[in-house]
């Protein structure tokens, strides 16, 4: 309840720098408009940013669970095979120079201007930081306790199973977590990439309108979906990982 | 100050004993330990002493069959001739309790690593042996380090093995945790062949049957000649044969390195 006021305490504290420089520097409604042109948006055209919010939402979460599992996957297969770890280990950290964002474009090519391009756009920025996470946490399995299992004389498979893929959960949901926050803005980014709805959509349109209060309110919309969908995940790996030192 | 061994946990057979000969060379070269002869009597209390880094883990390692630094070239002889794989316990200074189990879930760890259906009848009497009953959903985080030392004895007690290898297994409680441990393990464990890793001279002198020092040399760590104890274990700490027996493994422990005491008579 703490942080809840806290979080309502800073917004509004915001809100009202905003208004503030809007007021003061007299900027016109097309540079940056007021907290309460905004407001107004909100209340006129729900129904649109609703609609487009849904997309744009289900095009997160669908990426987020493609994303997720591959990432799981690809941290349990650099895991268990040497061989997966000198081929794909090197390609995965490759494949992270590639910025998403330079990749959209070329994803809406192939995959057309639905949403399957905007679930796959999602799904590669937040695969990385999945996979890596859960990969470092399995590798650091603390050592007297695979000493232990090993005079118990564990099989390397119940030792993954039964060891270290619990003992590297919170490295996982610390990776999830993350993952949570960015699938909107990368779901956004395809659909600037080429869409004809979506949040990311609407910001586009509105721009280049100068509706500059629209694209406030979808901006916000989306700010608000991340961090909501970021807080869920978070309770989740938490609830999950309840025995884990709390981490940061 | 005698423990009687409790049917209900005890061993069928004493434990076997050990003998390990051999040497272990660094991957730099340089031997920890060379042309050493090491033996636990069969159903006692063994302790090994030595300064920290001297390759006590290390010894305790090999007889557990765990990876050492180095290549270890020699035997392991079981007395019974049997091999000793599959039929030791493992207990380290850190309990090694799993955080995301409960207290009853640690001690049955060993059943569900191997893929059997853990005897919990047993369990629970394991656990109310080291009196953790009311702790048995409990996380290991909501427990003392004595307490957690506990489900850990109670742990190696379920794997139920003829041998149990302890580093420094007592180290990290307080003065007076660790002796009620040491008097609880001792009742716990009779019968078995354990082998206890520690650099305490005092523990030694309360549990052991025999004690070797590992005394540092740069040509490979030797080990002394094991004291003799006049009583048997558990022995009252205030006891001659206690008191005795500390002083010699302290004056052992203290001996110079042989590089040194051979620096000071150059100089």
């Amino acid at each position: 309840m703490r942080r809840v006021l806290d979080v309502l305490i800073s917004a509004a504290g915001l809100i009202a720098l905003w208004a503030l420089l809007v007021r003061m520097a007299e900027l016109p409604p097309y540079m940056l408009p007021s907290p309460w042109r905004v407001a107004q948006v909100f209340w006129n055209d729900h129904a649109t940013l609703w609609r487009n919010a849904k997309i744009t939402a289900w095009e997160s979460l669908a990426g987020f669970a493609l994303g997720a599992s591959a990432g799981i996957a690809a941290g349990l297969l650099l895991t268990i095979s040497s061989l997966a770890r000198r081929w794909l280990g090197p390609f995965l950290v490759l494949s992270q120079s590639v910025p998403t964002f330079a990749l959209a474009p070329l994803i809406v090519l192939w995959l057309g201007f639905g949403p399957e391009s905007k679930i796959v756009v999602a799904a590669l920025g937040i695969y990385f930081v999945v996979a890596s996470n859960f990969y470092d946490g399995l590798r650091r399995t603390d050592p007297g306790l695979l000493d232990l299992a090993r005079v118990m004389g564990a099989s390397p498979r119940r030792e993954l199973w039964r060891l270290r893929i619990p003992a590297a959960l919170p490295s996982l949901g610390s990776g999830l977590k993350v993952a949570a926050a960015y699938a909107p803005i990368a779901a956004a980014v395809g659909e600037w990439a080429g869409a004809s709805q979506g949040l990311g959509y609407l910001m586009l349109y509105a721009n280049a309108r100068l509706k500059i209060d629209l694209m406030f309110a979808a901006l916000l919309t989306l700010a608000v979906f991340g961090l909501a969908f970021h807080a869920l995940v978070g309770w989740a790996a938490r609830r999950m990982t309840s025995w884990a030192p709390e981490a940061a | 100050m005698r423990i009687e061994p409790k049917a209900k946990v005890g061993l069928d057979k004493r434990g076997p004993g050990l003998r390990l000969r051999g040497e272990l060379i660094l991957p730099q070269g340089r031997p920890l330990f060379r042309g050493l002869e090491f033996k636990a009597e069969p159903g006692v209390w063994t302790c090994l002493l030595g300064a920290s880094g001297v390759g006590k883990s290390t010894l305790l390692r090999l007889l557990g069959g765990l990876e050492t630094a180095g290549v270890f070239r020699g035997e392991i002889l079981v007395s019974d001739r049997q091999p000793l794989a599959g039929r030791a316990a493992w207990m380290a200074q850190s309990d090694l309790l799993a955080p995301w189990l409960s207290v009853r879930e640690n001690v049955a760890f060993g059943a569900r690593l191997r893929g059997e259906k853990p005897d919990w009848v047993r369990v629970d009497a394991l656990l109310a042996e080291v009196g953790l009953k009311d702790w048995a959903q409990a996380r290991p985080a909501a427990l003392s380090g004595g307490m957690r030392q506990r489900a850990a004895l109670a742990r190696t007690l379920m794997e139920n093995r003829p041998v149990a290898l302890m580093d420094e297994a007592f180290s990290a409680l307080d003065a007076g945790t660790r002796a009620r441990m040491q008097e609880l393990a001792f009742g716990l464990l009779q019968g078995r062949t354990v082998v206890l890793a520690t650099h305490d001279p005092g523990e030694a002198a309360r549990l052991a049957s025999r004690a070797y020092v590992l005394v540092p040399d740069p040509a490979g760590a030797r080990l002394a000649e094991p004291h003799r104890f006049a009583t048997p274990p558990l022995r009252d700490p205030a006891s001659p044969d206690a008191l005795a027996a500390q002083a010699a493994l302290l004056a052992e422990l203290r001996k110079p390195p042989l590089e040194e005491s051979l620096r000071e008579r150059a100089s």
